[in-house]
């Protein structure tokens, strides 16, 4: 089991700590195998953030990820440029409020979700990274619900673990009620827009 | 053997990026002052430092350059601290100078270069593997020093250890010569209990200050040390010096002290033939490489025995002193070693030369700013295999 997964949006919305806490779930809490690497160029400049993670349950021995099986985008430019490196059958998982999606390409499954949205409910814009930490673990089950709420907890400042454990349950639950209402995941041959589900 | 101290070492299990884990590796080694100018990609071990040190006792100066910074250190090591900096290809050029005053000047210290693309200012945030004959021959006049290269966070945390282990057993300058995709990976560290990490103490003074001489050769061909303000003479000089360290400049005195400086690492040479090696018994064909390189290496190696090849591994950890006997017993057993580097091609120079003419050698250059594709080094082992 080797997948390759890519975060992308824009500096300040937590893109690094997202993958961050996915990386530290599988290889701490779930004795797997993750390598980070992340985006240092001089595109990583001017609002621009990407981070890569490769997990499996071997060492992994290639540190990059040029086609991933999982794409996050939490802003417009992040979808147009890396959404053409998905690989086929993957899956994208889009912050539907801050990405218009056009040209979708076929045959990958595509999951939305007001994750912004939700983080503003909670009081803190910010937390939108767990919000779809959350939503990824439902969606994908690449790492485990325990996992992956462990290294939340021990990702975040004591006093505000309360609020990103609510923003990864709002997430996680938002994810789990989309699978179980939408179409199923084996239903690849169709992009899936659940845009108006959270409306 | 002494061991860390256990109100330094960050004991436990941890999700962090190899610059982070050389500085803990560095701390729990027992450097308490680094000097630097910091430089993309190895910027994040001189922050982490300064930020740790002030609650465990220690210092960092950021100086106006590298070459104030390269010599800076070594004044710290002469007052007592075990010291180091930390650098990348530019900076790591303007340091050759007093990286040779420590080799001449036997001063125990670390040299932690992440590697970037060059050469000149090159690409900043991206690897290669470009510095590595200048980690040997980069200063002038000759000598003889230790590089040590890791191929995780992992390791930039328990080579860093070995490193300045190393720099205090044999009283040179250690190069840790990590790269930036290393030094960016972020990755599980294991960091162990204080109790089990050993560290080497300093080589100090034995004897009396009326007895002592700073530069007599003890044991391992390795003078004991004395720093500054302890009561002892002395007296260190970048000039040819005698027993007492000071300057006596003829062919006798050069004589006398430069093959003992290549002799103390000559002489260990078993003990610094730091490999990992697997499948070398039966194999056709071995690949070579250090560091980021050998993990894409081990993709290939994986790929080309799915093929039905007989592939060996050789990871070199350390790769100066380079592993001249190792080779020699190897290359005659096999058809072929190749060598993918992040480079034109500089360590398999080494390797031509000590393979003898006895096996083919194939070189699997790459310019750097991200590493091999695998497939490029399955090719190379088809064509050694043939």
């Amino acid at each position: 089991m080797l997948k390759e997964i890519r975060i992308a949006g824009f500096g300040g919305q937590g893109v690094i700590l997202s993958a961050h806490i996915l990386g530290r779930a599988v290889s701490i809490h779930e004795g797997g195998f993750a390598t980070m690497t992340q985006n240092y160029g001089p595109e990583a400049r001017g609002g621009a953030a990407s981070a890569a993670l490769v997990i499996s349950d071997q060492p992994v021995l290639f540190p990059y990820v040029s086609n991933p099986d999982i794409l996050v985008v939490m802003s417009q430019e992040a979808f147009t440029r890396y959404t053409p490196e998905l690989k086929e059958g993957g899956v994208l998982i889009v912050e539907e409020d801050l990405v218009r999606m056009e040209n979708v390409p076929q045959h990958i499954k595509v999951y939305s979700i007001p994750a912004t949205r939700f983080a503003e409910e909670l009081g803190k814009k910010m937390v939108l990274n767990v919000v779809m930490v959350g939503f990824f673990c439902a969606i994908t089950e690449a790492v485990s619900y325990d996992a992956c709420r462990k290294a939340v907890i021990d990702s975040v400042p004591e006093k505000f673990q309360k609020l990103n454990l609510d923003a990864f349950e709002n997430g996680y639950g938002f994810g789990k009620n989309l699978l179980a209402k939408g179409p199923s995941k084996e239903e690849d041959t169709e992009p899936v827009s659940v845009l108006e589900s959270a409306s | 053997m002494m061991h860390a101290d256990p109100n330094c070492v960050l004991t436990g299990t941890h999700f962090m990026n190899g610059d982070a884990a050389c500085c803990e590796g560095a701390i729990a080694a027992g450097a308490r002052f680094a000097a630097g100018y910091p430089i993309t990609p190895s910027t994040e071990v001189v922050e982490r430092f300064a930020a740790r040190v002030p609650k465990i006792g220690g210092i960092f100066i950021q100086m106006e350059d590298e070459l104030a910074a390269s010599i800076t250190l070594q004044g710290m090591v002469w007052a007592g601290a075990k010291s180091f900096t930390v650098t990348s290809g530019p900076g790591y050029s303007l340091m050759m100078e007093h990286i040779g005053f420590a080799a001449m000047t036997e001063t125990p210290c670390v040299f932690v270069n992440v590697q970037r693309g060059g050469p000149s200012t090159g690409l900043p945030t991206l690897p290669a593997q470009g510095d590595m004959m200048q980690a040997r021959f980069g200063s002038h006049g000759d000598y003889s020093t230790i590089s040590l290269v890791p191929n995780s966070p992992q390791e930039c945390f328990s080579l860093t250890v070995k490193a300045f282990n190393l720099a205090e057993k044999f009283r040179v300058p250690v190069m840790f010569m990590m790269d930036e995709c290393v030094g960016h990976m972020t990755e599980k560290v294991v960091i162990p209990d204080a109790k089990e990490i050993e560290v080497t103490p300093r080589r100090h003074a034995s004897k009396p200050p009326s007895e002592f001489l700073l530069f007599e050769p003890g044991e391992e061909l390795v003078p004991e040390m004395a720093h500054a303000g302890e009561g002892y003479k002395v007296y260190v000089t970048g000039l040819t010096h005698d027993k007492r360290g000071y300057p006596l400049m003829n062919p006798a005195s050069q004589k006398e002290l430069i093959p003992r400086l290549f002799e103390k690492i000559s002489r260990a040479a078993d003990e610094l033939t730091i490999v990992e090696s697997e499948g070398l018994e039966d194999a056709d064909v071995v690949v070579v490489s250090y560091g980021i390189t050998s993990r894409v290496a081990q993709r290939a190696i994986e790929m080309a025995r799915a093929k039905g090849l007989k592939v060996g591994k050789l990871r070199l950890i350390c790769v100066w002193p380079f592993p001249e006997k190792l080779i020699r017993e190897l290359a005659p057993k096999v058809k072929a070693l190749v060598m993918p580097e992040l480079n034109m091609g500089q360590v398999v120079i080494e390797l031509e030369r000590c393979a003898g003419g006895q096996c083919k050698v194939i070189s699997v250059p790459h310019p750097g700013g991200t590493v091999h594709k695998p497939a490029d080094i399955l090719a190379a082992i088809e064509r050694g295999a043939q």
